[in-house]
């Protein structure tokens, strides 16, 4: 597909889930070998044109997920490439054991798709919340795990993680309208992550819908001479140590997610630091490790702290 | 019923006698960390009768894609299934040897490894069904005409996951794919009737649209005849009722053979029971 100006423009309108179903239906027509794998979610994930047009490529295994992640591995191991998707706690958790069988220790090449991860489902309660996939997917050995900073990022995302060597999940935040991180086409690697902005006095590293709200708080923290290095750490696992290893100098680090603060990119990247025998302090910026009551998207991400503005406060506050 | 050659079915039974004998062998290897006897048992004639008679299988190479595929859905009687891998050649006897040991390729539940001719890595129970479900769909879609062959547990029937599977087989008319049950009556700690009672199996299958057949499953003519029945547009389940612990005076039926240390008290007496109660 052509990435310029207007499709960048386009994806960010339709929001990740309808650049998922886009992005496949564009893969597809150029790779036999695909096939989607969901759970009566193909409107949700935009995935209707899809199974239209190519319906011998597109598996409805019903409200079944344990077995979506079995048929997958069948499929996968027939050596076709496979992609499986729903809502994210239902593509995490509810198949649990068969994401670390199939996937982890027999080591078969899925790419599982979590829709409407963290918190954009607020107001259906944290039933269809999720933030504790990546938590909960780090701990299997072998996953790749890739949080998009927005609608391109999800294509690109996807691209690669189909020509992956191995399982990979790719962890969707965000809603339709949504913020454009990445203006032009650029070179997307798993595992490598990218510096958006640089600067000296803090690092920011952020995934997923984050990227945009740390970005955001860096103008702020800038008016307010706080020179400020934003990292998209796109790919949870593997994680880019070099990057880390790379912002020692700061004096602060604060990693910034649409997750619980236990888990996720926040543990991740404290799991490597605390190797370093000199090390800025970390600060977590994520949902505080609780079950709240729910409520609409914008009114959840200030609640935990989840703007660019909330984000400036709270590394002002640590900076002061 | 057609009844097969004497010369086929004897073939099967001389293949599943030098089963049972692979796993006393393997049984009484494992000592101490003992071996999951009796479930490995009851599906003896099942393995012996796919392995040496129905299934399309290539004994110079493993990973022939025209192969037809086995699912050992219920791993932990990987005893029958390495001691089938070993007869057509492609496990050798020392490999079993290491059954259990550090570092083995032959643990006791099956791990992935195409070269040795394991498909899956399996143990936690109610997973095999979707993986055969999965592979009949990619080979169907390929115009690939081999056959996949699912070998569950009745305890393993209480996973919700295998009901799943069940649905989804008939829904996508899956005559590629064969179900066999070992139905012997027990789980880890007791009876099916005391954990969770499975009433009436046949009819659970087929009212999730499989054909289902209900038999005896250590009458090697009958598991040949209706696995090389010509199949209906849907997948088929056999109901196979066995004996576990099948073969020697001390196992069958006995639970406490479902996980157990292998003397070499048990060990001499199984051996010539074997003997003494083979007959073609």
């Amino acid at each position: 597909m052509d990435i310029n100006d207007k499709s960048i423009k386009m994806f960010s309108t339709i929001g990740p889930r309808a650049t998922l179903g886009l992005s496949a239906l564009e893969i597809a027509k150029n790779d036999k070998d695909l096939v989607v794998l969901t759970c009566d979610v193909s409107t949700s994930a935009g995935l209707d044109r899809f199974r239209k047009t190519f319906p011998d490529k597109y598996f409805d295994l019903g409200i079944a997920e344990q077995n979506m992640i079995g048929v997958a591995t069948g499929l996968a191991s027939e050596n076709y490439k496979v992609l499986t998707t729903t809502f994210a706690p239902f593509q995490t958790m509810r198949c649990c054991e068969q994401i670390k069988v199939n996937l982890g220790y027999m080591k078969q090449k899925i790419c599982m798709v979590g829709i409407a991860s963290g918190l954009v489902l607020g107001t259906l309660g944290y039933t269809h919340c999720c933030i504790e996939d990546v938590g909960i997917l780090r701990s299997i050995p072998g996953i790749t795990i890739i949080s998009p900073s927005d609608s391109l990022e999800t294509y690109k995302s996807l691209e690669k993680a189909l020509k992956h060597p191995g399982p990979t999940y790719i962890r969707l935040t965000g809603k339709s309208n949504n913020p454009i991180v990445n203006k032009t086409d650029y070179n997307f690697e798993i595992g490598k992550s990218i510096t958006i902005k640089n600067g000296k006095d803090v690092t920011l590293f952020a995934s997923g819908s984050m990227v945009f709200q740390s970005l955001q708080a860096a103008l702020i923290l800038e008016q307010n001479k706080i020179s400020t290095k934003v990292v998209n750490m796109h790919t949870i696992k593997p994680l880019d140590k070099e990057i880390i290893e790379n912002s020692l100098e700061s004096e602060l680090l604060a990693t910034v997610e649409e997750h619980n603060v236990m888990g996720g990119l926040g543990s991740a990247v404290s799991e490597f630091l605390t190797t370093k025998q000199k090390k800025p302090k970390q600060i977590f910026i994520g949902v505080k490790d609780i079950y709240d009551k729910g409520g609409e998207y914008e009114y959840l991400l200030n609640k935990h702290d989840l703007t660019g503005e909330s984000i400036a406060k709270k590394v002002m506050l640590e900076m002061q | 019923m057609k009844s097969s050659s004497q010369e086929s079915i004897n073939k099967i039974k001389i293949f599943a006698l030098n089963i049972r004998k692979k796993i006393l062998d393997m049984s009484l290897i494992a000592g101490a960390d003992s071996s999951h006897f009796g479930g490995a048992l009851s599906i003896v004639e099942i393995v012996s009768v796919l392995f040496s008679d129905i299934m399309r299988i290539n004994k110079e190479n493993p990973l022939w894609e025209d192969r037809d595929r086995f699912i050992l859905s219920k791993g932990h009687a990987c005893l029958a299934y390495y001691a089938a891998l070993s007869e057509i050649g492609y496990i050798s006897n020392d490999e079993l040897k290491t059954f259990e040991k550090n570092e083995s390729n032959l643990l006791g539940h099956p791990v992935i490894n195409r070269n040795l001719g394991i498909e899956f890595s399996n143990g936690s129970l109610g997973m095999g069904l979707s993986l055969g479900i999965g592979v009949c769909l990619g080979l169907k879609k390929k115009n690939m005409k081999n056959q996949v062959y699912v070998v569950l547990g009745d305890g393993e029937c209480n996973e919700g996951s295998i009901w799943e599977g069940a649905m989804s087989a008939s829904n996508f008319n899956l005559e590629n794919l064969t179900v066999l049950v070992d139905h012997n009556k027990f789980q880890q700690t007791g009876s099916n009737d005391e954990i969770m009672k499975l009433d009436n199996l046949r009819e659970k299958w087929i009212s999730f649209g499989w054909e289902t057949i209900e038999i005896d499953g250590h009458d090697i003519e009958k598991l040949k005849y209706f696995l090389a029945k010509d199949k209906e547009k849907k997948p088929r389940a056999i109901i196979a009722n066995t004996i576990k612990g099948k073969g020697f005076s001390f196992s069958e039926n006995n639970n406490s053979w479902h996980h157990a240390v292998m003397t070499k008290k048990f060990y001499d007496q199984a051996k010539e029971e074997l003997e003494k109660n083979f007959k073609l």
